[in-house]
């Protein structure tokens, strides 16, 4: 079952193994502060993500420096995450988690077709802001862009934790999470601090996205496998833990290339299913992840 | 002229009415105790004027009209500890106090080293998570996150519901104290009517969601009609 | 109360009355359009039992779609021990396996709540489809296997089309009597129990593993039925005609038809077949428009109006159809 192994192959496939780690930790960061911040899973992160990229495109279509165009779409992320809490999450936030569940995945829907329409269907090159030229690490090539992204993602939830950690409307949001009412009381505008969550993980989205396009190439269907290994990783490392979608999505990504490189059975076709099997047996063990907080709910 | 005044309120949850017209005052630096049997409308009197629940009918405070939500009477300067303390549970002791000075834009040293002074067992907990209090702990959490936001009126509800007499000793001193130091009015809902009466310098007592009986603390014990029927003792 | 029981079997006895007639004033591939409406249809009502009434929530059920059309396609094309399985006596074991598939998923997924439980049937939708291109010998890998082409037993002298027409109604009407009996009945009100608030039920006495479970197998028994039909009609299957999509367009019919609603599910089911298959209709009904100059050809147009139809139903008819049709009827049955 084991096939041949060499050392530079092991930390070449490692590497590998991180970066996919980075890409899904990215959109696994977006998803984890909407949950954190709303108690909703947000199944249109994924295509959220995808649209702003096409906007990207379409500026540096038009002549725009990535550099140039990559503050615009995070202001047109941004604006659009808070628009889309206020217009259709909210009127259903206190639906029940089935009707939410499907909001938002007719928020997915809508917003693939909607790429699609506006964009075509075909697949088309996305230049990054990395260089994909490689550099020798010890004996080991790793592409420049790779890096590119593992620190991005890395910068990006520190950036987050200290957000949240200390500052007052990082504090805030936390609250409005934890409880509404409570935080009616000390002043804190609720419905605000929910629309500012989404418009940060449109954010994050947007920057994952960028990430991703590169690597992947830019099509409409582009985040769907990504968004599942995400929500893997998320669920990994605990649904309410921005280090631990970070940490869940990068031991996601090595776990799985490892398995897929060296378990023959699971080769590349299993490595989804593999992916899905693992946490499913990670959440019967530890329901709330690597590092989440569950609240036991005793019958 | 009175700090707070509610000018026949009234409230109701979904189409029942718990409130049918209620009208009082508490003075600047007063303390005022609302009292009365269960469901006499008590808690809910509380928030209406917090504008957690809906109401009709006007509040005045400090000279203005009180806004019915909220976020904005809290931005007024009113500090609600809700029936159940309200605890941030999932976060820390120290975050819970960060957020009752929410309103305000000033340093937060000063009213947190106060806070620890009246009670210093929130500073030994300081990161431990909220819900992980015991009910007294809870409580003085509680009322040092009213405190943070240095309210000019404190309503605070039932606040010695299943505590120890000692703890409730405690929460009542550092009531006092608040109220000469910052010149504060409570309004108060207590179950627990002798305790109230002998802090509150007045009470209302609610029944059936109106004002039953009103008067001076002395006036209330004094009459034996009055604690027999409405103060159960 | 009686009235109300008098009503809907005479709403059933009208369905079939209709179901019974329409071949004969529509074309062949008409009624082949229906039938299909049919699978999706029956695939809804076990959808409804799991989400609508039980409360869990599946975004996975083409998968069990999928095992109901993989396994009649395996017995009738390998066959067991060489013998090749008839089409019409596959149905039942497609909908007992996939059932059993139903079981084994709702088992372990009792430890999950709702949002968690979305995810794993996601994620299971979605890597299903990897499965028959890693076990393809047995399975067909992409390009699939090919069936037999339906034919009417005892040479009944009736076009493939309509026999596959009446062979999924008469199904889909003998599946929806039984839904019927189920959720009026004692399984029924646990259910409901059980998705109104769990822990009420269970200090009722209702056993959440046992009915919980239940409603997955069941549901998964009707997903079987209505891919194996699907693999019939078809006559032949492969990863693409049970793609990862199918299970979003279930929920999608499911709450347009109405979460726990049973008849006005083929509203559901029917929106679900025009847009796969009409979306260049719909496309030209949006030019009418202004400022709208859509190219009907477009892949992107049934996820488009899907996504919208979606968001709109919940947000302003959470209970879909059967919704609708509740509060309109409502007050003529006297309830409430």
């Amino acid at each position: 079952m084991l096939a041949a192994f060499t050392w530079t192959e092991f930390a070449q496939q490692l590497a590998a193994g991180i970066r996919e780690g980075a890409i899904y930790a990215g959109l696994a960061l977006a998803i984890v502060i909407i949950y954190r911040s709303t108690r909703v899973i947000n199944f249109a992160q994924g295509e959220m993500a995808t649209f702003t990229t096409f906007i990207a495109w379409s500026l540096m279509n038009h002549g725009l420096s990535f550099w140039t165009a990559f503050p615009i779409v995070l202001a047109v992320a941004f604006a659009g995450g808070v628009a889309i809490e206020r217009i259709v999450i909210h009127p259903v936030a206190n639906a029940s988690v089935v009707t939410i569940v499907i909001v938002t995945l007719g928020l997915a829907l809508l917003l693939n077709g909607l790429t699609s329409v506006i964009w075509g269907g075909e697949s088309r090159q996305f230049k990054g802001p990395f260089s994909t030229r490689t550099i020798d690490v010890g004996g080991v090539p790793i592409s420049v862009q790779d890096i590119g992204i593992v620190v991005v993602s890395i910068g990006l939830v520190a950036l987050l934790a200290l957000f949240f950690r200390y500052t007052k409307l990082g504090l805030a949001l936390r609250a409005a999470a934890v409880n509404p009412e409570s935080s009616r009381l000390v002043g804190i505008r609720v419905g605000w601090m929910l629309a500012l969550g989404w418009g940060i993980a449109a954010v994050l989205g947007a920057v994952a996205g960028m990430m991703i396009a590169p690597v992947v190439f830019l099509d409409p269907n582009m985040m769907q496998t990504i968004l599942l290994y995400a929500f893997a990783a998320a669920v990994l490392g605990g649904l309410d833990s921005p280090v631990g979608a970070v940490v869940g999505g990068i031991l996601l990504g090595v776990t799985i290339t490892m398995l897929g490189r060296y378990v023959g059975f699971i080769g590349s076709t299993l490595k989804l299913p593999a992916a899905l099997v693992l946490i499913f047996v990670l959440l019967l063990v530890r329901p709330g992840g690597l590092f989440g907080r569950v609240a036991e709910r005793r019958v | 002229m009175s700090f707070l005044e509610l000018r026949n309120v009234e409230a109701r949850y979904g189409s029942v009415r718990a409130l049918h017209g209620i009208s009082l005052q508490v003075g600047d630096g007063e303390l005022v105790a609302v009292l009365g049997a269960n469901g006499a409308g008590k808690t809910t009197t509380l928030r209406a004027i917090s504008g957690t629940v809906r109401r009709s009918g006007d509040v005045v405070f400090a000279g203005q009209k009180l806004s019915r939500r909220p976020e904005a009477t809290a931005r007024a300067g009113i500090a609600h500890v809700p029936e159940g303390r309200g605890t941030f549970g999932e976060l820390s002791v120290w975050d819970n106090l960060r957020l009752g000075a929410h309103t305000r834009r000033d340093n937060l040293k000063q009213e947190a080293k106060r806070v620890f002074e009246f009670f210093p067992q929130l500073e030994s907990r300081r990161d431990q998570q909220g819900g992980t209090l015991s009910g007294g702990e809870q409580q003085m959490l509680a009322l040092g996150r009213a405190m943070m936001a240095r309210p000019k009126l404190l309503l605070l509800d039932e606040p010695s519901l299943g505590l120890a007499p000692i703890v409730v000793t405690v929460i009542f001193e550092a009531l006092e104290r608040m109220k000469t130091d910052d010149g504060m009015s409570v309004l108060v809902v207590e179950q627990n009517a002798g305790l109230a009466l002998e802090h509150a310098a007045r009470a209302y007592v609610l029944e059936v969601g109106k004002v039953a009986v009103e008067g001076t603390s002395d006036e209330l014990r004094a009459n034996e009609t009055v604690r027999r029927s409405y103060l159960g003792y | 109360m009686r009235l109300r029981l008098w009503l809907e079997l005479a709403g059933f006895a009208v369905l079939a009355v209709v179901v019974a007639a329409v071949p004969r004033f529509v074309s062949d591939f008409r009624a082949r359009e229906l039938a299909i409406v049919g699978m999706y249809f029956i695939a809804l009502l076990g959808l409804s039992i799991l989400t609508g009434h039980s409360g869990q929530i599946s975004l996975g059920h083409g998968a069990f779609m999928a095992i109901g059309g993989y396994t009649t396609a395996v017995l009738s094309v390998n066959g067991v021990y060489g013998h090749q399985i008839r089409d019409l006596w596959t149905i039942p074991i497609a909908g007992v396996i996939a059932g059993v598939a139903g079981l084994l998923v709702g088992l372990p997924a009792l430890r999950l709540s709702g949002l968690y439980l979305a995810l794993i049937t996601f994620g299971i939708a979605v890597s299903f489809p990897q499965l028959p291109k890693k076990f393809d010998h047995f399975l067909g890998g992409t390009t699939g296997k090919i069936l037999a082409l339906p034919r009417p037993p005892f040479g009944l002298s009736t076009t493939t089309n309509n026999w596959m027409y009446y062979l999924t109604w008469g199904i889909a009407l003998v599946l929806l009597l039984a839904a019927w009996s189920l959720v009026r009945g004692k399984t029924g009100r646990a259910l409901k129990a059980i998705r109104d608030s769990e822990v009420a039920a269970a200090s009722s006495g209702v056993s959440l593993a046992k009915y919980k479970t239940l409603a997955f197998g069941i549901s998964a028994f009707y997903a079987g039925v209505a891919g194996s039909l699907y693999a019939i009609a078809n006559a032949y299957v492969n990863p693409d005609v049970f793609p990862i999509i199918l299970s979003v367009y279930l929920v999608v019919g499911l709450a347009v038809g109405g979460l726990d609603s049973l008849i006005t599910l083929i509203a559901g089911a029917g929106l679900i077949y025009f847009l796969q298959n009409h979306a260049d209709t719909v496309a030209r009904w949006l030019n009418h428009l202004p400022a709208l100059n859509l190219d009907p050809k477009q892949p992107g147009i049934p996820s488009l109006v899907f996504g919208a139809v979606l968001i709109v139903v919940m947000l302003l008819l959470p209970g879909g159809a059967g919704g609708l049709l509740r509060r309109l009827f409502g007050s003529l049955t006297g309830r409430r």
